[in-house]
């Protein structure tokens, strides 16, 4: 792109960092984190059709401290995915957009998830 | 002068009372017209986004009542057919959903030209890989079991 000192509009580094930025931001890290997700829930599925003996290799890595704390991460990234997902469904019918609005919506969804993801780890342990 | 000129009519500025543009009305679209696409891939991610929303909290509260880590507990619950109707579907509706946003990612970073056609079709490629893997175990256990 040519250049000929031209204003440029300011840019990330100039801006104090907002929670809607760490919230947009976080829905691609989550999304692309729900994606290597769905290669678990593959080799998940594909072992427990594949019978008990293959099955125990997947069980072994997900009951691991490692293989738990990752699961805990796939809830939590679902979760915060999913919020964010009814933040947008809710911006495209054009609401929202109030700056107070869309920072509560931001911390909405990340004490929500936060707190789903607690919830349905509680029952786990 | 040249410069500001050309661009003057690149930008089809009013020169002498009329709009001149050196441009081809191929050159403006491939310069800054179009996004490439309409809206289609903007409906198709937010129509998958409704299908996974609800599919997707089904089987969180599925691994919620049941012992994802327990092989027969798992047997048990995929074979349901009803279970197996929706956990096929949760694994197609997510992989387009998932296609269709680590494509927007991949557009968005990888920017050499080569690469990030390679990386598209790798990732659409991955992602039926994953969506058939799946729905065949899942239909292999229902079927099963």
């Amino acid at each position: 792109m040519s250049n000929s000192g031209r204003p440029l509009s300011p840019h990330l580094s100039i801006y104090r960092w907002p929670i809607t930025m760490t919230l947009s931001i976080l829905n691609r890290i989550t999304g692309v984190g729900l994606s290597l997700g769905l290669i678990v829930l593959a080799v998940w599925l594909t072992q427990a059709a594949a019978g008990p003996e293959q099955y125990q290799y997947i069980r072994a890595t997900m009951a691991s401290p490692l293989g738990k704390l990752m699961l805990i991460g796939w809830t939590f990234a679902f979760f915060v995915h999913l919020g964010n997902g009814i933040r947008h469904f809710v911006w495209d019918m054009a609401l929202g957009f109030e700056i107070r609005q869309a920072n509560a919506s931001a911390w909405a969804v990340l004490i929500l998830a936060t707190a789903l993801t607690a919830a349905f780890w509680a029952v786990k342990f | 002068m040249g410069r500001s000129y050309s661009r003057d009519c690149a930008d089809g500025r009013f020169l002498g009372g009329e709009v001149l543009s050196l441009r081809t009305p191929l050159g403006r679209v491939l310069g800054s017209g179009s996004a490439k696409d309409g809206t289609g891939h903007f409906v198709a991610q937010r129509v998958s986004a409704i299908a996974v929303l609800f599919l997707g909290s089904w089987f969180l509260y599925s691994m919620y009542t049941i012992d994802g880590m327990a092989y027969l507990e798992v047997i048990r619950f995929v074979s349901v057919p009803r279970n197996t109707v929706l956990l096929s579907l949760l694994c197609v509706t997510a992989a387009y959903h998932s296609s269709l946003g680590v494509q927007v990612v991949i557009e968005d970073y990888v920017h050499a030209n080569g690469v990030r056609i390679f990386s598209l079709i790798a990732s659409r490629f991955a992602h039926v890989f994953l969506a058939i893997s799946s729905v065949y175990a899942v239909l292999q256990i229902g079927l099963t079991t």
